[in-house]
């Protein structure tokens, strides 16, 4: 990389750490575009941010649930407490796209419209584009540019049963919301598929006595300490419609933030994440085979956490041993 | 020999001033039209008043502009409203429009208990197609019940409430979706009225019998008439079931008509004569389901508003059928068809399960909110117009039988439509300010504050907005009062349904296939963000593109109607689209380009491409592209493959790519 652009960038990643919206906008293109060089400038910006910004102490939250809950609805009623709150709130919605077309309508800034003016909401739509099990792949990468702007950055992320895993795995806090009177919730919580969340939300509770039963049937349902240890879970009742619980919900939002901070885990956690999302792209193009190859998940994902490696690097010379066949008994022994 | 009486003959019109659309209106009378039908503009509609940041260049262009009791009396100088029947088009804003109304009355010196007339006041249609909402379902549904409460008891010849198919069918409903939305959404209010209390149970009869509707009929005529009748059947079985009312008078369907505009042309627009005087048969032909009101749109209802003249025309087609055929000499001419009974059956028995559907979603109320009816509604356009694309659906003179000779008609230095006065927003502004300036502040605000209390108590709304009209307040003040306390809304977009275009046909084929190489050499996914800025709520345009454009492999964001200017602009910077469309249809073309421009300079997207689409003269287009537009799209640009295949050029273009093979 010449100078000219190692400049760039950094220039770059400090407009971005000073929340300018036209940085943040052109960084979030950036990570979105395959092309080779833009991957490489990528790679620049991301490393620049994750030495110099993203060791903070923001929020990134995860909020996922079945289609129409309100999960949309509920963010933008968040978003408001926020804002009240003096906090800067970054915005990544993930929507499915067509299997058909591989387009996609990007339908959640509808019911998250703000204040038009208010420069510290920003709203970035993205489409799952029918990989990353519902997430998206530059969901990531999105996040550490996100988190270097913002005090809380927030995910919205379609999942009913396995898929939310994906987003759990990507966030401080994951916060979970169930529809009233729908039994699948408890379901998946019974049969251990739904990973439980940090934070339990039954939302339209304005509906009455249905979401009181939903919200009995979940707490009863839950193992109320959260497999983290040290956590118990929360079952909350919101109404995004009128209001009602969020503040609540903002509340133990930063508790649980807090309490990671006070576990020292909060920086565990972070430096899991993108191990898991590398495993992840390697997972989807190789399948279990290719992380077979390279040790086996478990391995692999110690392995990654150990590094101090930029995203990209670690992703490509992993992608490289996969295609090549060959594991780089440097790397692998690495532990 | 005995002839039956016509119909009321209406011309839906308003334009620029109270005062101009005075003098329209006494000329209107004067050449044999029976009623008054009143557009506002779009401020009016919405509750702004005309110096208003969002009412920027909307002051009198749809509509007459009336921002308060002045405005209203100029409306009607002249005009004795004792002996006046006069239908307001109007909405989320009824109350406040009644009450002006009411105000003047008195001020003339008639008896308001006297008055004749409607208020459109259907405020949930607005959420499925008209748009021009501002508050949640919720809220609008009891400003509704207000109104019709308040004139059952006290202006007992007031039709306080149009329920409206005919903007469903605008939006692309087929006739058994026109017959089960517009039946559920009667039934909705009146069950809310009900609730409301302030009917008793004895007189509740009467409220069911001064609901009427405002129905569509379009070209295919035949079925148009069997959903009439079906519509009189269905009706007098909710009213007697649903509401036990034993007098069959109270039971009447009565109904008023505007004939369908969504299929009239902007090629070969002499066409339109033809297609409006079929529709209009649908609704005069059977006796027994025959129109109450008649207005009919104009030949030039695509190119954009019509002149006097053109209105005039539309009024001598219905003259010519009420006076020199012999319709009115017979009893109903198809009791008894077979055909027809059959098809009245079937429609019957679609629209019950349709409204079987609607309630399983929880009413129409909740399916304003969760999206339902929203949702099929844009389906069924979608269907619409892939029909057009292909050529299963004919349009003469659109995809079939294009060849035309010059037409005398749209040459002339008006180019064939009604150009609005561009002074009349300034002094409409002038007006405003200096009444604004001579009333006694005092009055107002008392006014006001009666009116915040029963908003807020739940006490009927009517009283305290006729004091605020009588006081001098204005339709933004009226309208800000109840923003504060009921919120405002944006209504579901309908676009979210299952992938609709799975044809494979060959020229969408082609389309994905530029879309996605055009991706890849863009290192990402296309993304197009459609914006409709301004007051404007014709969203059909906008929401088939959307679709379309999703079908063919874009990332589309589309947020609704009624944004503003920096809205779009910062949702374009937040999305990173490649391209931005815009789509305007109430004439306010010039001026919202013009902000938009500004807004993406202001915060460094400049360089993103904008396209239009819409109700744009030439005249205007040509403009609009020496601004920097890539490009101008009007209604007859019906191939939405060849307009995808336009947007991909242009990002091309932009980018610096070759063009594709
Ligand atoms: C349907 C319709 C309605 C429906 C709208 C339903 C809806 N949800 O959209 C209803 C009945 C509600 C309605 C109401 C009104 N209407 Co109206 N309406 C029409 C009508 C008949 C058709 C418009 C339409 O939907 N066409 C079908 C769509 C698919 O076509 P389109 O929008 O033109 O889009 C095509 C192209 O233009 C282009 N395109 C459009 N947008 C975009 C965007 C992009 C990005 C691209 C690439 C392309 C593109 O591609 C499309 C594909 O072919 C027109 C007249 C006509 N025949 O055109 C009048 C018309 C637009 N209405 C008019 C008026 C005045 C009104 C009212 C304001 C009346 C009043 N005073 O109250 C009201 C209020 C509406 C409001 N809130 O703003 C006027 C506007 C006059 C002007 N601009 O000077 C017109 C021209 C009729 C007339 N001659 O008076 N209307
Ligand atoms: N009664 C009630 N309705 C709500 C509440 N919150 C949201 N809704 C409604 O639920 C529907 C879906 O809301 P969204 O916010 O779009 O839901 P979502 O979970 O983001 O939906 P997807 O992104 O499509 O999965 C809308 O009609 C909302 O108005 C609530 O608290 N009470
Ligand atoms: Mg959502």
């Amino acid at each position: 990389m010449s100078t000219s652009a190692a400049i760039q960038v950094s220039d770059l990643a400090a407009a971005i750490a000073k929340g300018e919206r036209a940085a943040l906008a052109e960084a979030l293109n950036l990570l979105d575009d395959r092309r080779q060089a833009a991957r490489q400038k990528s790679a620049a910006l991301l490393a620049h941010l994750q030495s110099e910004y993203s060791d903070n102490c923001n929020h990134l939250i995860g909020i996922t649930g079945p289609p129409g809950v309100g999960k949309s609805t509920l963010s933008a009623a968040l978003i408001a407490v926020w804002r009240k709150r003096g906090l800067r709130v970054g915005i990544l919605a993930v929507d499915p796209s067509s299997p058909f077309s591989g387009g996609a309508l990007l339908g959640d800034r509808v019911r998250m419209q703000t204040n038009s003016e208010d420069d510290g909401v920003f709203v970035r739509s993205l489409s799952s584009r029918g990989q990353f099990g519902g997430l998206s792949a530059e969901v990531w990468p999105m996040c550490i540019v996100m988190l270097a702007g913002f005090d809380i950055v927030l995910i919205e992320t379609v999942g009913v049963g396995q898929r939310e895993v994906d987003v759990s795995r990507l966030c401080d806090t994951t916060c979970y919301v169930a529809q009233p009177g729908s039994g699948d919730s408890v379901q998946f919580l019974k049969a251990g598929i739904l990973e439980v969340p940090h934070i339990l939300v039954v939302n339209k509770k304005d509906m009455g006595a249905v979401a009181q039963r939903t919200l009995s049937e979940l707490g009863n349902a839950l193992n109320a300490e959260h497999p983290d240890g040290q956590w118990q879970v929360p079952v909350l009742a919101t109404s995004a419609l009128n209001g009602s619980g969020i503040e609540a919900l903002a509340d133990v939002m930063a508790h649980h933030h807090q309490s990671l901070q006070e576990r020292k885990q909060l920086a565990r956690r972070r430096g899991s994440y993108q191990a898991y999302w590398i495993h992840k792209r390697l997972e989807e193009e190789f399948g279990s085979f290719g992380i077979d190859k390279l040790g086996g998940e478990k391995a692999l994902l110690e392995q990654l956490q150990s590094q101090d490696m930029d995203l990209f690097k670690q992703y490509d010379s992993l992608r490289q041993q996969c295609c090549n066949g060959e594991v780089d008994k440097h790397e692998s022994d690495n532990d | 020999m005995q002839r039956d009486r016509p119909w009321l003959m209406r011309t839906y019109s308003g334009h620029s001033s109270a005062k101009a659309s005075n003098e329209l209106y006494r000329t209107n009378l004067s050449r044999g039209q029976t009623g008054l039908s009143v557009a506002f503009d779009l401020p009016t509609q919405t509750g702004y008043d005309s110096d208003h940041p969002l009412a920027r260049g909307e002051v009198g262009k749809v509509g007459v502009p009336i921002n308060h009791i002045g405005d209203m009396e100029a409306l009607f100088d002249q005009i004795p409203l004792g002996e006046m029947n006069t239908s307001m088009t109007i909405n989320a804003t009824a109350p406040w429009l009644l009450a002006l109304y009411v105000a003047v009355a008195e001020r003339q010196g008639a008896d308001p208990g006297q008055l004749q007339g409607t208020t459109q006041n259907d405020v949930l249609k607005e959420y499925l197609s008209r748009g021009t909402y501002i508050f949640p379902p919720e809220p609008s549904v009891r400003l509704t019940t207000d109104l019709i409460a308040y004139t059952v008891k006290n202006i007992p010849k007031w039709n306080p409430t149009n329920i409206c198919s005919y903007h469903l069918q605008e939006a692309g409903a087929t006739p058994t979706q026109e017959l089960a939305y517009a039946l559920s959404t009667a039934t909705a209010i009146l069950d809310a009225v009900q609730a409301s209390g302030q009917i008793p149970a004895d007189r509740f009869q009467q409220v069911v019998g001064r609901i009427s509707f405002f129905v569509n009929a379009g070209i295919r005529f035949v079925e148009e008439t069997c959903k009439l009748r079906a519509f009189s059947r269905m009706w007098d079985d909710v009213a007697r079931n649903r509401y036990g009312v034993e007098d069959p008078k109270q039971r009447r369907f009565r109904y008023g008509v505007q004939v369908n505009s969504l299929g009239l042309t902007e090629s070969q627009p002499e066409n339109n004569v033809q297609r409006i005087v079929l529709e209009m048969l649908a609704v005069t032909l059977s006796k027994n389901a025959r129109a109450r009101a008649i207005q009919l749109p104009a030949w030039n209802e695509a190119l954009g508003l019509p002149r006097p003249w053109d209105q005039q025309w539309a009024l001598r087609m219905q003259q010519v059928l009420a006076l020199e055929t012999d319709l009115l000499e017979y009893g109903d001419l198809l009791d008894g068809s077979p055909v027809v009974e059959a098809k009245v059956l079937e429609l019957i028995a679609g629209a019950q399960q349709e409204m079987d559907n609607v309630a399983a979603h929880g009413g129409m109320v909740a399916c304003i909110d969760n999206g339902y009816v929203k949702r099929e509604l844009v389906q069924s356009h979608t269907r619409r117009m892939r029909n057009i694309e292909s050529g299963d659906l004919k349009i003469v003179g659109v995809n079939c039988y294009q060849e035309t000779a010059t037409s005398p008609l749209t040459g002339g230095e008006e180019s064939g439509i009604m150009k609005v006065d561009e002074l009349a927003e300034r002094e409409q502004i002038a007006t405003l300010q200096a009444f604004r300036a001579t009333r006694q502040q005092g009055a107002v605000d008392d006014a006001l504050a009666l009116l915040r209390a029963a908003a807020n108590d739940g006490s009927n709304i009517m009283p305290s907005s006729i004091q605020c009209a009588r006081a001098g307040v204005t339709t933004g003040e009226w309208s800000e009062v109840l923003r504060g306390v009921f919120g405002e809304y944006r209504a579901p977009t309908g676009i979210d349904f299952v992938a609709s275009d799975r044809s494979e046909s060959k020229a969408l084929e082609q389309v994905r296939e530029r879309v996605r190489a055009t991706s890849d050499e863009l290192g990402r996914p296309l993304r197009l963000l459609i914006g409709k800025p301004g007051l404007d709520g014709h969203s059909n345009g906008a929401e088939q593109i959307a679709v379309k454009g999703r079908d063919s492999g874009f990332e589309i964001v589309y947020e609704g109607i009624r944004l503003t200017p920096s809205q779009i602009a910062r949702a374009a910077q937040e999305e990173g689209v490649h391209l931005i469309g815009l789509s305007v249809l109430s004439g306010s073309h010039l001026e919202l380009v013009e902000d938009i421009h500004n807004e993406l300079e202001a915060i460094g997207c400049k360089g993103i491409p904008l396209v239009i689409g819409g109700i744009i003269p030439q005249d205007d287009a040509r403009q609009l592209l020496d601004r920097g537009l890539k490009a101008v799209f009007t209604p007859k640009d019906v191939d939405m493959n060849i307009i995808m295949n336009t947007m991909v050029t242009i990002i091309r273009q932009v980018n610096g790519l070759e063009p594709l093979a």
